[in-house]
């Protein structure tokens, strides 16, 4: 690694100290500051104009061309939400549902395996850690037709539940490494002194390890939550009935459906906005986890 | 002795539920999965043993063929723009001003949003007569009529596609390689720094060969991601023009789920999954040999 940090020969630095160098530091503080408020804009126009189309009056939603800001505030677009097909409160449940479920089993799986991996003397450990990653190296997408067999057999399609396994098999090694990482990270002190009083390995786990793994259940369960709630293939897949639908999924019908008579753009906006929010304000709201326990579980 | 061997145990009992769930829901699919692609089965008719037929059958399909070309060319168009993209980002967000921290916090926001809501939006704003691509480029005097972007040109989809995934993603690679540099102890910036280094030449000298694995961490998710994409290609072309946006994951979709052919498309999946596999471990050799 040193050799790449060999100081810079002094005829290099007059040729490279050009437009670039000066870009990045110093006098063109402003043309940086500029670059960032660009990049700001280009990110939140979409999700801006999404807003905003949600809210105009049908008409405006499906002129043409169409306008920037709505000109009457009206909700009509999330009234005919409301009410489509089976009613946005089935599809909403459906979806928090699925999270919950999802959220659950992965927690459940990942705490005590990601206890068991980091503190206890397990034959072949490293043999069935890589078992436990098996997930990692076959795409979902192609486990997809044997879980959807296995799954109609066990009454399972057209279930939260039957979806929400496969959500937590899409997020199960992730969740895993980063339980397993956290889990070692605790210092082995704070056990020592538990296990001097007496404590069980449940008492330990429960009184010394889980008040210092919040962030690493934080973040499991944060991106088991937005997997979930997001998560398209595997719903269109194991959900055939349309009381089962998925947000994502029923959206995407709406689409294809009303698209005959003209796409519902109003109302196909007003669907978007409710499913990004959820997702953004939980981001915004746990950001200093989430970012860690990426982190924590990736660059290590 | 005795400790260590209750340790044994109740490690096993803490373990054992993870070990069913990824036997049950991933390795036993497996060796369905490996089972059926070498049947034909329609669902109506039971399963009828066939061989390799259907691997062989694969090689001689031209639509397969097209959709892995075409997830290739789709995977090498858009990688690059994410991982320089990205790392251009993560350079100028790096330092920790509030301009800085919140354009980074801005750029991970679309990652949270879902693929397939993300996609719908991007259909939206890409549609001809409703879409504001079209009203802004127009306003600015870019293009001088509506551009049909989506569906009708598979050049056009696929950039089009490109945009709105580059939007989606872009953030998870700079949040990653944001704390990648910033680990990299300021001694080492502030010696070269010393010795009279320019920004470009301490960015390359330093910067990039010390992010290095996140780099090929990064480019390994990427790969993947654009090798196996499909919602955005559902939702946004549904294949169009003549199944030319077909990915393959798409292709295999389609054979096992509205044509139900599960032989097939099982065997689909199967080879779409040792070249991910592959991928993998091509990625995997890179990052030992960058360490030793």
């Amino acid at each position: 690694m040193s050799a790449s940090v060999v100081p810079a020969r002094s005829a290099d630095v007059g040729r490279v100290r050009g437009w670039f160098a000066r870009a990045w530091t110093g006098r063109n503080r402003y043309l940086t500051a500029a670059v960032c408020v660009v990049l700001c804009t280009v990110m939140l126009l979409p999700i801006v104009l999404s807003v905003l189309a949600s809210v105009k009056t049908t008409a405006e939603a499906a002129a043409t061309p169409p306008t920037y800001f709505p000109s009457s505030l009206s909700l009509d677009s999330y009234e005919r939400l409301w009410d489509y097909q089976q009613g946005l409160p089935t599809y909403l449940f459906n979806s928090f549902g699925t999270a919950m479920i999802t959220i659950a089993i992965t927690l459940a799986l990942t705490i005590p395996a990601g206890y068991a991996l980091a503190r206890f003397p397990i034959p072949s450990k490293e043999i069935l850690f890589l078992f436990l990653l098996l997930a990692l190296i076959i795409p979902y997408q192609a486990l997809l037709t044997p879980m959807f067999l296995m799954f109609a057999g066990l009454k399972l399609t057209n279930s939260l539940l039957g979806l929400a396994i496969v959500h937590a098999t899409i997020q199960f090694p992730f969740s895993l490494y980063v339980m397993r990482n956290n889990f070692e990270a605790v210092p082995r002190e704070l056990e020592e002194a538990a296990v001097m009083d007496g404590g069980g390995p449940m008492q330990i786990l429960i009184n010394v390890f889980l008040p210092a793994l919040t962030p690493a259940i934080v973040t499991v369960a944060l991106f088991a939550f937005i997997t979930s709630w997001n998560e398209f293939l595997g719903a269109i897949v194991m959900m055939s009935k349309e009381s089962a639908y998925t947000l994502p999924v029923i959206l995407a019908t709406a689409r294809t459906e009303t698209s005959l008579g003209g796409t519902d753009w109003g109302m196909l906006q007003a669907g978007v906005t409710i499913s990004i929010i959820p997702c953004i304000v939980v981001y915004l709201l746990l950001q200093k986890y989430y970012v860690s326990g990426l982190l924590t579980g990736a660059v290590k | 002795m005795r400790r260590t061997r209750r340790d044994r145990l109740v490690g096993l009992a803490l373990l054992t539920p993870a070990l069913l769930f990824v036997l049950a829901f991933t390795a036993i699919p497996l060796i369905g999965m490996g089972w059926i692609s070498l049947n034909n089965w329609t669902l109506i008719s039971p399963p009828k043993f066939v061989g390799l037929a259907n691997f062989e059958r694969a090689f001689n399909d031209d639509q397969f063929w097209v959709s892995l070309t075409y997830s290739l060319q789709y995977t090498i168009l858009i990688t690059p723009i994410l991982m320089i993209g990205g790392y251009l980002i993560a350079l100028l967000t790096t330092s920790n001003t509030v301009l800085r921290r919140t354009t980074r916090t801005i750029v991970f926001i679309p990652v949270v949003i879902g693929l397939g809501v993300s996609s719908l939006l991007w259909y939206w704003l890409f549609s001809v007569e409703y879409g504001f691509v079209n009203r802004l480029l127009l306003d600015l005097g870019l293009i001088s009529e509506p551009v049909i972007w989506l569906g009708v040109d598979a050049n056009t989809s696929t950039w089009a596609i490109i945009a709105s995934v580059t939007w989606k993603v872009i953030g998870f690679g700079v949040i990653l390689f944001v704390g990648a540099i910033q680990a990299i102890p300021a001694e080492i910036d502030e010696a070269a720094m010393v010795d009279g280094a320019s920004t470009w030449q301490r960015t390359r000298r330093i910067t990039v060969p010390l992010t290095r694995p996140t780099i090929l961490l990064v480019t390994l998710v990427s790969i993947i991601g654009s090798l196996l994409a499909f919602d955005q290609f559902y939702i946004m072309t549904a294949g169009q023009p003549l199944n030319q946006t077909a990915t393959s994951v798409f292709y295999v979709y389609l054979n096992s789920f509205p044509y139900l052919k599960l032989g097939y498309g099982a065997a689909l999946s199967l080879i779409l999954a040792v070249i991910v596999l592959g991928v993998t471990i091509g990625q995997l050799i890179l990052t030992r040999r960058g360490r030793a």
